[in-house]
């Protein structure tokens, strides 16, 4: 299987890599402002999301789709303000209500659609399907250099590197209001940090990132990965700046050793069926957070 | 039915205490000066039409019975809650034009001490707002902030991660920021709330130097046995203002009676 | 599409006898998930049923692998339950755990256990669909539920299961009410909270698990978040609030089974669910205790009260008036004239309010326990607050010896 190498698992292990990178970055000031579940309810309410898009424009298309994703989670995420606010509820509560009850419509419009013929089930938008991104071009280390077989590359790997770029400018870019909006909000508030926006923005950049993940990995990844490696590098560290470092190892070891679990592992114990790569990602992004649970040196946090 | 349509009035109405509400503390140097402030969460008022002043160069205390409306006074006139109605100068404009000579310091509790981050990283949050987005941190806001910090006596402890640090000394810390910020009104809500004698003395010094230099410092306070001691002025709060002045005058016995109630912990009687 | 008498029959039970026993259980669940998820409220963990519900997953394709290689057909019910109540618990260990032993706040544990769990039983689904025995053991209506095609046996074993949750809670109604109503006081009048609470998340996995082959396990939280979250906004008193919400939750179990039942496609799970989403969106706009137009309806009220004061007494003092919100209010009241100027009615206004201050003044100097109270209800026109002896008091007061206010 050499000369596929680069095609059948060098790709798609790269799009789970890429999105698992994005997602955790952006996990570590979820898990740090308590809206670790915020990450769990706009991933289930992309599923509505592109459920209405596809209605509205009867079209499987992307762009559309896309769009129509993080249009539902930015309204998921106005609802859970509003429903928090109005009904003085607590925050997992009031997300529980909106993820719920979108999920439910998804589904029913889905049943009611004739969407089936296009393939698209509510299994498929929950665990993806990362084995099938390969890129067949990708014979051998040459076609690396090849334009037309370059352009063969799955277009999901182009938008998930673009994705994990906006990432990456808008840490730097709003490195301190962040920082200081998620530490000490009422302190940023007094010194004129647009706390609510900076919010804001933070929940919009892991809505964008969640249905383009979604589109090419599913939202089971999109969950584990915004939660699980940033969770175990808090008990790795004290430090924010070496936190986001090891939550991006964390990120990137589970999605190689997932993927390679998934495929290769399995065929290595000789079993004769391979399984979701995009499940077994998120097993091992599990597996590492009990690791760090049970050793990590900073796991009992700095008061205990 | 009116009272008034029913029956004449009986005084003349110079005697009001409403006509008496007009009547501030000169206000020609006020640092902070709120007007009608009301605040309600939905339909339960917290202040309701709250005038006070506090000037330049005193320290002023805002005391009353929990539920009071003291930090809520404080956090309506920063802007962090909306209010219903009234308005706060600082400095006699308003708070955008002159945000930067203000340093607020939040309630310790608010926050989630167990946050990666040393001290010194919260000591230089206090820059963030005066190096913009882009500038980095170099070795003159790094000096700085290690000043602010041996002013607190915190030096020592500069690297150390804030959870492992006692009330006291997070309470120092976040004074420190306060200083970092160059500012010349300091709020502070609850500065002494759950810290050890030590850090106490270390904070009112600090804020006594400050106001000799022609600082301005307004705390919310609740322990009133050391009102006198270390204030110049005082609000005196229970939703409406009570009175609003130096100490002398307006911190009495007659006035905490009417803020506190049957609740009221005598003041400590004074020697002198 | 929607045909109203397979509706009302199906309301009527008359739609089949499977539909029949499965609407009778998703009543007794729904109400059962609605009072369990009060106490889960107010305890604030209604999260924790959602990494309870992702945990069965491994669970049931455990069971499934396990019954198969003995021979079994792997879909019998209540093997797969078992399987999915025991990962359950050890998903909900494993929150417990990350929250006690670590630095991890709930909500990072919670998340951590929900997409592992749901990650590892995904895996065990693609194993058992490879193997090739998946299909007919429809495991994947675990996922959102169903309850078209449900065997007989599977509708009495649901059936007989929510009935027995809806027992057990209804037994245990009264010290988890202690514990979410008032800690010190169950504590002190010998319950034992941890006990109750393991208790309270004991009765959350049984509603859980009798909810995932009819609700489904992604959508099976609803049953336990929304009804309370709606009947919150109908009540301020504990007692109330669980009654309600159990009634919501037997609501949506009721016409959500009936419409799934006349309506084609409209799989019964999500359905159930949006049927308790519309209870809860008419609550958050319309219930008076607590709802959006009722409180804003207050909060306007109040505002304009606190504008119509304070500009009546700015007129008393002569002064200028210039706040916007305030000028606004008088002048719909007619109290100022265009310009500014106060009319007759406003003079006369002006001086009740005044009068009534002063009398409020003294009031709240004789009560200052209640000066949050006293704040609101100075807005209102003295007689309708206090009796005639209170006000003759103050006036009393007001008056003093000398006939004037008594010196601050």
């Amino acid at each position: 299987m050499g000369d596929f190498y680069i095609g059948l698992v060098l790709v798609p292990m790269t799009i789970g890599a890429l999105a698992a990178v994005s997602c955790a970055l952006l996990g570590n000031f979820l898990v740090l402002r308590k809206q670790s579940l915020m990450g769990d309810a706009v991933s289930h309410v992309v599923l509505p999301g592109i459920v209405v898009a596809f209605i509205v424009t009867g079209s499987i298309s992307v762009w559309p789709m896309l769009l129509g994703a993080a249009a539902a989670a930015l309204i998921s995420a106005l609802l859970i303000e509003l429903v928090r606010n109005l009904g003085k509820v607590e925050p997992g509560a009031a997300m529980g209500v909106v993820f719920t009850a979108l999920f439910a419509l998804g589904v029913v419009l889905l049943e009611q659609s004739d969407t089936r013929q296009v393939h698209f089930d509510v299994e498929h938008a929950l665990y993806g399907n990362l084995e099938s991104l390969v890129w067949l071009s990708g014979m051998d280390a040459q076609s690396l250099f090849d334009r037309q077989a370059l352009a063969d590359l799955p277009p999901q790997l182009a938008r998930l590197a673009l994705a994990l770029v906006a990432v990456v400018i808008f840490l730097i870019a709003f490195w301190r209001q962040l920082v200081v909006s998620t530490f000490d909000p009422v302190f940023a508030q007094a010194t004129g940090v647009p706390v609510r926006l900076v919010g804001a923005a933070l929940i919009s950049l892991v809505a964008i990132v969640a249905v383009t993940a979604f589109e090419a990995v599913g939202a089971i990844i999109t969950i584990a990965m915004l939660i699980c490696p940033a969770a175990a590098a808090r008990l790795m560290t004290n430090r924010l700046i070496p936190q986001l470092l090891w939550s991006v190892l964390f990120a990137l070891l589970s999605a190689v050793v997932g993927f390679w679990a998934a495929g290769s592992g399995m065929a290595l114990i000789g079993s004769g069926f391979s399984v979701s790569a995009a499940g077994m990602i998120a097993a091992v992004s599990g597996i590492i957070l009990a690791a760090c649970a049970l050793a990590a040196p900073q796991r009992r946090g700095a008061a205990g | 039915m009116r009272w008034a349509a029913t029956r004449p009035l009986p005084v003349s109405t110079a005697n009001w205490p409403v006509a008496e509400m007009n009547v501030h503390v000169a206000d020609s140097g006020a640092a902070l000066k709120v007007r009608g402030l009301s605040v309600a969460y939905g339909d339960k008022p917290a202040l309701s039409s709250v005038d006070a002043a506090f000037q330049q160069g005193r320290m002023s205390a805002i005391v009353g019975p929990n539920g009071a409306g003291k930090s809520t006074l404080l956090k309506a006139a920063m802007g962090i809650i909306p209010s219903i109605s009234g308005d706060a100068l600082f400095f006699g404009r308003p708070l955008d034009e002159v945000r930067s000579r203000i340093a607020y310091v939040p309630q310790r509790a608010s926050v989630d001490w167990d946050f990666p981050a040393t001290v010194i990283d919260v000591v230089l949050m206090g820059l963030y707002r005066s190096l913009g987005p882009f500038k980095l941190i170099g070795r003159g806001q790094r000096a700085l902030a290690l000043n602010c910090l041996e002013e607190v006596d915190m030096v020592s402890l500069a690297d150390r991660q804030i959870g492992q640090l006692s009330g006291g000394q997070q309470q120092r810390v976040f004074i420190a920021r306060a200083l970092a910020q160059k500012a010349d009104l300091l709020l502070l809500d609850e500065p002494f709330a759950g810290v050890d004698a030590a850090t106490e003395k270390t904070i009112i010094t600090l804020l006594k130097k400050l106001v000799r230099e022609g600082g301005t410092a307004v705390a919310v306070h609740h322990d009133l046995s050391t009102v006198t001691a270390y204030f110049d002025d005082v609000l005196v709060l229970n939703v409406r203002r009570i009175a609003n002045g130096p100490v002398d005058k307006a911190f009495t016995e007659e006035h905490l009676a009417e803020a506190y109630g049957g609740r009221l912990v005598q003041p400590e009687p004074e020697l002198a | 599409m929607f045909d109203i008498s397979a509706f009302v029959d199906a309301l009527t039970f008359r739609a089949g006898y499977n539909t029949a026993i499965v609407a009778i259980g998703a009543i007794l669940l729904g109400w059962a998930g609605g009072t369990v998820g009060t106490y889960l409220l107010l305890r604030q963990r209604s999260l924790v049923s959602d990494a309870l519900s992702h945990a069965t997953l491994p669970g049931v394709g455990v069971a499934f692998l396990v019954m198969a290689w003995f021979g079994g057909s792997g879909r019998f019910l209540p093997g797969l339950l078992l399987g999915a109540a025991i990962s359950a618990m050890i998903g909900l260990a494993c929150v417990e755990w990350l929250t006690r032993r670590t630095r991890l706040k709930s909500d990072a544990a919670i998340g951590a256990v929900l997409s592992s769990f749901f990650g590892l039983g995904i895996v065990l689904l693609t194993v058992i669909q490879s193997l090739g025995i998946g299909r007919q053991a429809g495991i994947g209506s675990f996922l959102l539920g169903s309850t078209s095609g449900m065997l007989r046996n599977e509708a009495y074993t649901l059936a007989a299961l929510a009935l027995f949750v809806a027992f057990l809670v209804f037994v245990f109604r009264r010290p988890l009410t202690l514990v979410c109503f008032d800690e010190t006081f169950a504590r002190t009048s010998g319950i034992d909270i941890r006990r109750t609470d393991l208790l309270l998340m004991f009765l959350v996995m049984a509603v859980t698990v009798t909810g995932l082959r009819i609700v489904g396990l992604i959508l099976v939280v609803a049953l336990l978040i929304i009804p309370p979250v709606a009947a919150r906004f109908w009540t301020e008193k504990t007692g109330t609030m669980i009654v309600a919400s159990g009634l919501i939750g037997a609501a949506s179990g009721f016409v959500g089974t009936a419409l799934s039942a006349s309506v084609p496609n409209f799989p019964a799970g999500p359905v159930i669910v949006l049927v308790a989403a519309v209870l809860f969106a008419l609550s958050l706009l319309f219930a008076p205790a607590r709802g959006v137009f009722y409180g804003l309806y207050r909060a306007r009220a109040f505002s304009r009260k606190v504008h119509r004061r304070q500009g009546l007494l700015a007129i008393l003092r002569g002064e200028a008036i210039y706040d916007h919100d305030t000028l606004k209010v008088l002048r719909s009241e007619k109290l100022i004239h265009g310009d500014g100027t106060p009319t007759r009615a406003g003079l006369d206004a002006a001086e009740t309010a005044a009068r009534e201050e002063a009398l409020w003044t003294i009031y709240a100097r004789n009560n200052p326990d209640a000066a949050n109270r006293a704040a609101r209800m100075r807005l209102d026109p003295i007689a309708e607050r206090l009796t005639a002896g209170e006000i003759a008091e103050l006036e009393r007061q007001f008056a003093g010896p000398s006939g004037v206010l008594p010196a601050r």
